[in-house]
């Protein structure tokens, strides 16, 4: 299929149709409301469903009743619309359901603005809702990434039983750039035999749960979820780095952030300085073997973020402190220019190149 | 160039680039020395509005119109009354860059009566990489469609077929090709096929409608 020009939120719901996700629960929110306007128009021309929830709460349950009957469901919101998912989110992460969970992210926190942020990390990373479960979490950093990021993204999922959540600022959503619909690379995926498609008189009923209320039981259920993280984190890092072996600085950066540093770099080379880039795409599991490829002279580390400073705690655990760790970041819907990092990574040259 | 009528309307599919084409016309208005307002009517987006653009645009002494409430990044549907003052007014140039789809033309129903046939202009913004505006069908469906809700008839097409920073000739020619199409359908002339400077300079020069060099200036420079 020849290249389209598409917004990243269009892209997103035409990514996951292609992925084979008839199913979509949501609630709209700015900046990412073109997503649900896009499904409710295109899924029931393949035989689909729609649904506008009458909450994010009702939405995300939905997407958990779908996911359990085994079909390929999707929802997406904004930074507090999927605050409100994360009890759902939870659910569905000790069930172990697969499903894609969007959030194109806001200025926080509480309502904040609707223009674009990176202030969700720490909540897509860690949990917002409770246990010790895990999402893979995906930051594509362009729309053809993203559509890529998508489908592979239903592959994930069913692969581990695991919610996989895109994690996009507004710029993504709102951008709109070339893409091609390319055909995904084919993994082998388990048969859904765990869900709840009726038994047919012929098999003991599947349920769909997250209470273990024996105590034994329970443990061994957090047991086999930590073996399944562990399998995740030795198999899906992704990472993409540029000249990190060479560098006296190394800019961390992920998203649009990333796109940023990168029209920085390119600029301080004409300058004469040598700067790196690593750019995570998986922010769980966190690419952090990559840091042990940097330059051993290299001066400092300056993680980029449109937020007040979150990645740069995984940063921090990445370069077990051989490394100075430094920090610039905009907030509240400020996105930073080239010129602002190139500031920064002057100063942590220390005016010597 | 620009010799149209006093007041412009600009339509189109949602993302056709509407607002990029405004911003370039008021501009190269401006630079004939025109008294320019730019209105910006936008309530169906959110991001890469022209009222981003305003202290570009009053440096060049256009005057610029968007909402009520202050400030760019405002989630909510209202227009300034001002807008009435270009369309009034009849020293303005005006250009009316109105939102994507039907739905962002409903706004231009509450100004039918500034609507007077042969005084104003209506240019369709056609892109035919935008997947919903590839085919002639869907572009006379989404030019019909805006025209209803609009309660005005377009009176030119605007080719601005481009794939952004990387557009080429081909991009363009394969818009005018659909833009044609679309043109000898409805008997609405190409007014203007739009293409960012080194891709115009490239253009043939027997195409019907007239060559309108692009500055992008809603891109930041990180962007493709």
């Amino acid at each position: 299929m020849a290249k389209v020009l598409m917004k990243g939120n269009e892209a997103i719901g035409a990514a996951a149709i292609k992925a084979g996700c008839k199913y979509f629960f949501g609630y709209p929110i700015t900046p990412q409301s073109e997503l649900p306007e896009y499904m409710a128009r295109e899924l029931p021309k393949i035989g689909g469903i729609f649904l506008q929830a009458e909450s994010e709460i009702a939405a995300i349950n939905m997407v958990y009743g779908a996911a359990g009957a085994g079909v390929r469901v999707m929802t997406s919101s904004s930074s507090p619309g999927i605050s409100l998912k994360q009890e759902g989110i939870s659910y569905i992460a000790g069930a172990e359901l697969p499903c894609l969970i969007v959030n194109i992210m806001r200025g926080g926190p509480g309502l904040g603005s609707i223009q674009p942020s990176q202030t969700d990390y720490f909540q897509a990373t860690r949990g917002g809702g409770n246990g010790d479960y895990r999402l893979v979490v995906l930051a594509p950093a362009n729309v053809q990434e993203l559509v890529d990021l998508i489908i592979e993204g239903f592959d994930i999922a069913d692969q581990y039983r695991n919610p996989v959540m895109i994690l996009g600022d507004g710029m993504i959503g709102q951008m709109m750039e070339p893409v091609e619909f390319k055909e995904p690379k084919q993994r082998e995926l388990p048969e859904k035999d765990w869900a709840t498609t009726g038994t047919g008189g012929n098999r003991k009923p599947n349920i769909i749960n997250s209470l273990y209320l024996a105590p034994e039981e329970l443990e061994e259920h957090n047991v086999k979820l930590q073996a399944k993280y562990k399998t995740i984190k030795e198999n899906e890092v992704k990472v993409e780095s540029y000249n990190i072996e060479d560098a006296d600085v190394v800019i961390a950066a992920y998203g649009t952030t990333s796109r940023i540093a990168r029209t920085a770099i390119s600029q301080l080379e004409k300058e004469g300085y040598k700067v790196g880039l690593i750019r995570p795409i998986t922010l769980w599991p966190y690419p952090y073997s990559e840091f042990d490829k940097i330059n051993p002279n290299c001066k400092g580390i300056l993680t980029v973020e449109m937020n007040t400073g979150q990645m740069i705690d995984d940063v921090k655990i990445a370069v077990k402190g051989k490394y100075s760790v430094y920090f610039y970041g905009r907030t509240g819907g400020m996105v930073p220019t080239p010129n602002e990092i190139i500031e920064k990574v002057k100063e942590v040259y220390g005016g010597e190149k | 160039m620009l010799k149209d009528k006093r007041l412009r309307f600009i339509i189109g599919h949602y993302g056709s680039g509407k607002t990029e084409f405004s911003i370039n016309y008021a501009i190269k208005l401006v630079k004939q020395d025109k008294k320019v307002a730019i209105a910006d009517l936008d309530v169906v987006n959110l991001y890469f509005r022209s009222r981003e653009k305003t202290d570009l645009l009053e440096k060049l002494g256009i005057k610029v119109i968007g909402s009520s409430i202050k400030g760019a990044a405002v989630d909510i549907p209202a227009i300034s009354a001002e807008i009435l003052a270009p369309m009034q007014d009849a020293s303005y140039e005006a250009i009316i860059d109105v939102g994507g789809d039907p739905a962002g033309a409903r706004t231009l129903g509450m100004y039918n009566k500034y609507f007077v046939q042969g005084e104003y202009d209506m240019f369709f913004v056609l892109n035919a990489n935008r997947p919903e505006t590839q085919t002639v069908e869907k572009s006379i469906e989404y030019l019909r469609k805006i025209e209803d809700t609009a309660r005005a008839k377009v009176t030119g097409i605007v080719n601005n077929t481009h794939m952004l920073k990387s557009t080429t000739v081909e991009d363009v020619l394969k818009g005018q090709e659909l833009a044609e199409k679309v043109s000898r359908k409805t008997n609405i002339p190409i007014k203007y096929i739009s293409a960012i400077e080194k891709v115009a300079k490239e253009l043939p020069k027997n195409l019907k409608g007239e060559i309108f060099p692009m500055t992008l200036y809603m891109r930041e420079e990180w962007m493709v």
